[in-house]
């Protein structure tokens, strides 16, 4: 048992009860998979009691818990309510869960991204939790007159053993929020300000498999996400941008398209008008557009694609040759100054007996999450209310307030079950731009984009070259590593990242190219691709050292445990933990017993504050991987939902080998060669791998991300595993069009 | 009504659709993936690409597993549609345990889809390899990747199919 200050606010004390009505049925309905018998429906508590911002008690029992993060399909939704419940000590089959509203006098970093919802939420959630347990424990002390001291809970009852009393929890709710009952006064149970936290071993929900809270919902079809948005009245919106990026708005036949059925409204759309003040979030899409509005989707789709519209072109519009060429100059001009410098690289180097240098290369990728961008407005003189799928709630508030002139407590944000996110998601223009038409046409929208918008707009994952030297010594030690990046809007290099602190002489170096094509956060953004290529090259130089692959990384490791280069503190990474899920990956997969017939890698990573470790089994197919396995080893600390969290690292291995092996954007003056699921490959059933095994150390840690790292190493292990099976290296992504592999 | 709406190429459709009989008044190139959304408020079928590649929208037609993206309201005339909100009465086809008990889905989004092609592919082929378990869902797109749930719940409900 731990004790702990609590920092929930007075504030976040709703001391009120309310009455169930027909409007608390929301939500239930995954309780009763679809539709609710007149019995479940009389289950439903006549009151409900708010214990705290996460959480009320009705007065049968059941509980209901607020998920505070939006939901893209890393299954918080689940994970996070069950970390409350645990502490709470409730029976799971009578937890209820809701999407919580974005409430920051309430909830803490209502954000989706960087895999920390779970990281960042997690004493939070115990807190309150554990306090809810502690108010209805202080109102059974009160109701029995025994010390609080002798009230215990197990399972959503309070007992007193000595006098052989208990209570459910709903009995008790209305006297722990100081509600008056007939025959006893109102009497204010205090917040506490110090609760004990369970010990770890006494868990009961956290580290059991609890299946997703909306999977009823996902299988039968029912309104989860912002696409699927109805509102009284709702118009429908859609937005053509700019053909190549650089263009800029010139003119419109607008009255082309007016006449066509069921068109109301076409006008062009400056987003972020001058003065606006702009979030971090605000950095994607395309600012000038011209928006259609509609009585329906198809009618809205027709009038676009007749819709004629003039762009003005910049001279210099970029195409896929001329970032390539950029990137390459970049990537051979002298640095400016190194981001780390231990030893003396260049002088080691010289000396060495063994010197290898190679350059790998990615190209920009969309997101393409299945639920295009979308969202509704409902923008009035006075208020705003919008909806949807967005990572970063809080920053679309802000925004809103500032273009549409409006305090942040007249705006009201909801948000939807996203359908992918990935890093889009965390860029709301779209959310500002449903606003900006609602505005303008005084009616609520819900602005729609249609594949070839969502797949064009930009904000994608940056293209990457990276050039890795390594020098080993008479004895193959690796004596001498330098690391050099290049991007497009982003500068890719981690330069404290492994192997620093494993080599003696080690030089980082990083600088990015700015384009006209933008770039956002892609699912673990630069490790999605600098694990692949750093793996890669690891793997090289091992086979070079005359070493076994994963000894030779145990041994960088054992030297940044027992002696390591510059301060340890500086480096980012725990090198047992990395060594811990190397080793434990080894046993697992069986690593020197490969069945006959395929090829095998191996890959480490550390990013998102977890380690992960994969060996990949492979045939091939022509150039093309069939993965037959893959097994990864994970630490992210306590495991809160098993069955979900081995979800998410297989769904991560997926899209790792998906997108390495076979998906990319190109240009041509500035314009997207790839528009739609027909030209852009994205990894399908028939070559995803046959199966993946996973497996957890088991520590007792605090839990960190999961949503992300999974991806990253995957693909060296993908690229190391080919190269066994093809004796020819690949280095530049996506690997199928490396003509060169097979023989 | 808006003034400047033209209906003339509006037409009234009876269609049949999940075992009732449906009336809209739309264009006649409409699909039914907007049928279906905009005028019927079915959304579980989803939009994902309005081409044919990613098989978010997929119904059934009679027994076959179609993209209605790309299905005009005007060609259905009296044939069966169904959707995933009437697959099933209360959710329980033995698919749609499976891939709950399975726990398939991530984001979700185009489980829909998924869970369509799949029992269509299990009426005509009850006992499918996993040779044509790959081939029947290679039109749906995953982009979560959850391929290797997908096919072990359709393992499952084909053994429990043929366990009941």
């Amino acid at each position: 048992m731990t004790l702990v200050k609590t920092k929930i606010g007075r504030r976040s004390f709703i001391r009120t009860s309310a009455l169930a009505g027909g409007g608390m049925m929301v939500g239930f309905s995954w309780l009763a998979s679809c539709k609710m018998t007149p019995e479940e429906v009389n289950s439903l508590p006549k009151e409900w009691f708010d214990i705290n911002g996460f959480l009320k008690i009705g007065d049968n029992g059941l509980v209901t818990i607020m998920s505070p993060n939006p939901e893209i399909g890393q299954n918080v939704k689940t994970a996070m309510p069950m970390i409350v419940a645990d502490e709470l000590d409730v029976d799971w089959k009578n937890v209820i869960v809701e999407q919580a509203p974005l409430n920051l006098d309430v909830f803490q970093r209502q954000l989706a991204g960087g895999s920390q919802s779970i990281r960042a939420g997690w004493e939070g959630l115990r807190m309150a939790g554990a306090t809810a347990r502690k108010m209805l424990r202080q109102a059974a002390a009160k109701a029995w007159e025994v010390p609080l001291e002798e009230v215990t809970t197990s399972n959503g009852t309070l007992y007193h053993k000595a006098s052989n009393k208990s209570a459910g929890y709903g009995e008790m709710a209305s006297a722990a929020v100081g509600v008056a009952s007939p025959n006893d006064p109102p009497e204010n149970i205090e917040v506490p300000e110090e609760v004990e936290l369970k010990d770890i071993n006494d868990f009961t929900i956290i580290g059991t498999d609890r299946l997703n809270v909306d999977g009823p919902k996902i299988v039968t079809g029912k309104p989860l996400f912002g696409i699927d948005v109805q509102e009284e009245g709702m118009l429908t919106a859609m937005i053509v941008h700019p053909e190549a990026f650089g263009q800029t708005f010139k003119s419109m036949d607008a009255e082309s398209i007016k006449s066509m059925p069921g068109i109301i409204d076409v006008f062009p759309v400056d987003v972020y008008p001058e003065g606006v003040e702009k979030q971090w979030s605000d950095g994607g899409g395309i600012p000038q557009l011209v928006a259609i509005v509609g009585e329906s989707t198809w009618q809205c789709m027709q009038a676009k694609k007749a819709l004629k519209v003039e762009w003005e072109s910049p001279s210099n519009l970029e195409s896929t040759e001329s970032y390539e060429d950029d990137l390459a100059k970049l990537l051979d001009a002298p640095a400016k100054e190194p981001a780390r410098s231990d030893g003396d690289f260049n002088k080691a180097i010289k000396g060495a007996a063994k010197v290898i240098e190679r350059t790998y290369s990615a190209p920009f990728l969309a997101h393409n999450t299945m639920e295009p961008m979308n969202f509704f407005a409902n923008v009035t003189a006075d208020k705003a209310e919008v909806k949807g799928p967005i990572q970063t709630p809080e920053f679309l508030e802000k925004t809103l307030s500032s273009v549409l002139g409006l305090p942040i407590d007249k705006i009201d944000v909801g948000m939807t079950r996203m359908g992918g996110g990935f890093g889009r998601r965390l860029y709301g223009h779209f959310g500002v731009e449903a606003a900006v038409i609602s505005k303008k046409v005084q009616a609520p929208i819900k602005l729609v984009y249609t594949r070839e918008d969502d797949m064009t707009q930009g904000t994608y994952r940056p293209a990457y070259k990276v050039r890795f030297k390594a020098g080993l010594d008479k004895d193959n030690n690796l004596i001498a590593w330098s690391v050099k990046g290049v991007g497009t809007n982003d500068d890719l290099v981690f330069e404290n990242r492994f192997p620093a602190g494993a080599v003696d002489n080690y030089l980082a170096e990083k600088t990015s190219l700015q384009t006209k094509i933008t770039t956002g956060a892609w699912r673990a953004p630069r490790s999605n691709f600098m694990a692949g290529a750093e793996q890669s090259f690891m793997d090289e130089v091992a086979e070079l050292a005359g070493k076994d692959p994963i000894e030779f990384r145990l041994e960088l490791f054992d030297r940044a445990i027992k002696d390591p280069v510059g301060p340890p503190e500086k480096n980012d990474y725990d090198p047992e933990r990395y060594a811990g899920v190397l080793k434990l990956v080894k046993e697992k997969a069986n690593w020197d017993g490969l069945d006959n017939g395929k090829a095998r890698g191996v890959s480490a990573y550390y990013c998102h504050n977890s380690y992960v470790a994969q060996v990949l089994d492979l045939t091939m197919d022509g150039n093309k991987p069939m993965v037959e396995k893959v097994v990864c080893a994970v630490d992210c600390g306590i495991v809160i939902n098993p069955i979900s969290a081995k979800n998410q690292i297989e769904g991560g291995i997926i899209d790792g080998i998906g997108h390495a092996t076979y998906s990319q954007m190109t240009f041509e003056n500035g314009v997207p060669q790839q528009q739609n699921f027909d030209s852009y490959h994205l990894i399908r059933n028939s070559e995803a791998p046959k199966q993946i095994e996973s497996y957890f150390v088991d520590n007792g840690i605090d839990p960190t991300g999961l949503g992300e790292p999974s991806l990253p190493p995957v693909i060296g292990a993908l690229a190391n595993a080919m190269y066994k099976a093809t004796g020819k290296r690949v280095y530049n992504q996506p690997f199928i069009l490396e003509k060169e592999i097979v023989g | 009504m808006h003034p400047i709406q033209n209906k003339l190429t509006m037409s009234k459709f009876s269609l049949k659709i999940n075992g009732k009989t449906l009336e809209v008044d739309v264009d006649d190139s409409t699909p039914m993936l907007w049928v279906l959304r905009d005028h019927l408020n079915l959304v579980g079928t989803k939009y994902g690409c309005g081409i044919a590649q990613c098989g978010a929208c997929t119904v059934h037609l009679g027994d076959n597993a179609i993209r209605s993206c790309q299905l005009p309201v005007s060609s259905v005339g009296d044939q069966e549609i169904t959707t995933i909100e009437g697959l099933s009465e209360n959710g329980d086809h033995p698919v749609q345990k499976a891939w709950l008990e399975i726990d398939v889905p991530q984001c979700g989004y185009c489980q829909a889809g998924q869970i369509m092609s799949a029992t269509a592919l299990l009426k005509r082929n009850p006992s499918p390899s996993d040779e044509e378990i790959e081939t029947a869902m290679n039109g749906n797109i995953c982009r979560c990747g959850t391929y290797v749930r997908i096919k072990k719940a359709i393992k499952m409900a084909v053994s429990e199919t043929q366990n009941a």
